[in-house]
């Protein structure tokens, strides 16, 4: 069990680019961004402004062109493609707007296959899985096929699956995007409950009434955080005046983006 | 615009329906059913009902030392709250009775928008001069992002306890958080148009200032950078 307070997710300065010359997009550009356990934190901003990129960093699925990403005190980049895949695969789980999940499986294997993969046995996987699909509401659709289920069990799979054995930061990818409201918050609940209970979350959404489950919001724009609801941005960062083409590396001087 | 006291006026005439009530009850009972979202001082409340009394919608009744017509009591004497008014109970009249009737099947009136200070300040931003509109969007995108948390940390612990006297409150709490979302998508709306002036505004060859108010700025919480010229900001870039 994590201890609360204990940093999941530190991103540092991250900084990449995608492309070259005259098709040169600064995707991020000095990001921090620290997620602790308990903590879930909402990222909003339109289309084009990081959040996907910001996403796959944190995951470990891409490596910045500058700056640090460390999960779980492990720092990313640092480590070679083998170790990078296995601390995903240990520490990282995602969810998706379109659930993800594998149809041939029941809802307990989809959640106890990571495990497997994992090294663990079957039945001590299966175990771990129906305590997980438990956590989420719906340790009574255990057995049931994904087909067989409504939008919002299958995106408590996800949650259950992205969390299951060791795993402690979540990254979920407009994850009610595909529900109505109501299934929607009750998808949220869910989430919510799962990083109350000593989990991390970065959640990607367009709809307010999502992101306030979050803890704190960070709003992107050109791959810049320009605003949080909570304390990325420290004042020091902020008073430290623009020098330099691109500003203080902390932050982005006023009206330079564009 | 008096909204807030119109409705007062009529939250008070509405709770004594059900039964009659001290002035303290009236202001407990107001605050309990809408989860203290509007808090009432007590002078608000025996002024309101001295009007009450003189409008001949409710009387004074039963228990207290002096059970005399509310009528007597002006505004000045609510407000010195004394030891009578504090002790009288309050009934509705037939025409109280009327008036709380007529209330509850009419509409409220929507055609005469109530002030809005947000819609006011980004109509004036949009208009005034160096002003970082996208800027203000932003501050108040964040504003309401947290309000909005806030809200609905409220209503998960609501929706925690699970008590049936929730009800009226948890309602109260639903009508903040659509009123903030609505907000938020109006600020959206309110950037993506700004965007596209300027888009066509640059299409067009045109030197408009409007369009060059696009940028962002980063919070500092003081305020100092919103207005910051659009000769300041060239330099820096």
């Amino acid at each position: 069990m994590t201890a609360p307070e204990e940093v999941v997710l530190r991103m540092d300065r991250v900084c990449r680019t995608h492309g070259q010359g005259q098709f040169r997009v600064d995707a991020l550009r000095f990001v921090n961004l620290t997620v602790r356990a308990g903590e879930l934190v909402a990222v909003m901003g339109p289309s084009g402004s990081g959040k996907s990129t910001l996403l796959n960093l944190a995951g470990g699925l891409d490596t910045p062109d500058s700056g640090t990403v460390q999960v779980m005190g492990q720092q990313i980049s640092t480590l070679d493609q083998t170790a990078r895949a296995g601390l995903r695969r240990r520490a990282v789980g995602y969810v998706f707007q379109d659930f993800n999940l594998i149809p041939a499986l029941t809802a307990a294997e989809n959640v106890s296959l990571p495990r497997e993969l994992d090294g663990v046995g079957l039945r001590a996987a299966r175990n771990e899985a129906l305590a997980a699909l438990d956590d989420v509401g719906i340790g009574d659709l255990a057995d049931r096929f994904p087909d067989d289920m409504s939008g919002g069990q299958r995106q408590r799979v996800a949650i259950a699956r992205a969390l299951v054995g060791p795993r402690r930061l979540v990254l979920a990818d407009e994850p009610t995007g595909a529900l109505d409201s109501t299934t929607g918050e009750e998808v949220m609940a869910a989430l919510r409950g799962r990083i109350d209970a000593g989990a991390a979350g970065l959640l990607v959404t367009h709809e307010p009434r999502f992101a306030a489950w979050a803890d704190r919001t960070i709003f992107l724009r050109d791959g810049r955080v320009v605003d949080s609801t909570g304390t990325d941005l420290t004042l020091a960062s902020l008073l430290v005046g623009g020098h330099a083409e691109g500003g203080h590396p902390d932050f982005p001087i006023p009206g330079a983006d564009r | 615009m008096h909204g807030g006291i119109v409705s007062v006026r009529l939250g008070l005439l509405a709770l004594l329906a059900d039964q009659s009530m001290h002035g303290y009850q009236l202001r407990q009972e107001f605050e309990a059913r809408t989860g203290g979202t509007w808090p009432l001082n007590i002078g608000q409340v025996y002024t309101t009902l001295a009007r009450l009394g003189r409008d001949g919608l409710v009387e004074a009744v039963g228990d207290g030392p002096a059970a005399q017509g509310v009528a007597g009591h002006d505004a000045g004497a609510a407000q010195g709250l004394g030891a009578e008014a504090a002790t009288e109970r309050y009934a509705l009249t037939e025409a109280g009775r009327a008036e709380v009737a007529r209330w509850w099947t009419t509409p409220v009136a929507r055609s005469a928008p109530a002030r809005d200070e947000l819609a006011i300040k980004l109509a004036l931003a949009v208009t005034v001069p160096g002003v970082d509109v996208v800027d203000v969007v932003q501050r108040q995108r964040t504003e309401s992002m947290r309000a909005l948390r806030d809200f609905t940390r409220l209503r998960r612990a609501a929706d925690a306890r699970d008590e049936p006297k929730d009800l009226a409150w948890t309602l109260v709490l639903d009508n903040l958080v659509f009123t903030t979302e609505a907000e938020m998508r109006w600020l959206d709306h309110v950037e993506a148009r700004l965007a596209r002036v300027a888009r066509v505004a640059r299409l067009a060859g045109v030197a408009q200032p409007d369009a060059s108010r696009t940028g962002t700025t980063p919070s500092t919480g003081a305020g100092a950078r919103a207005t910051a010229s659009a000769p300041e900001r060239g330099k820096r870039r």
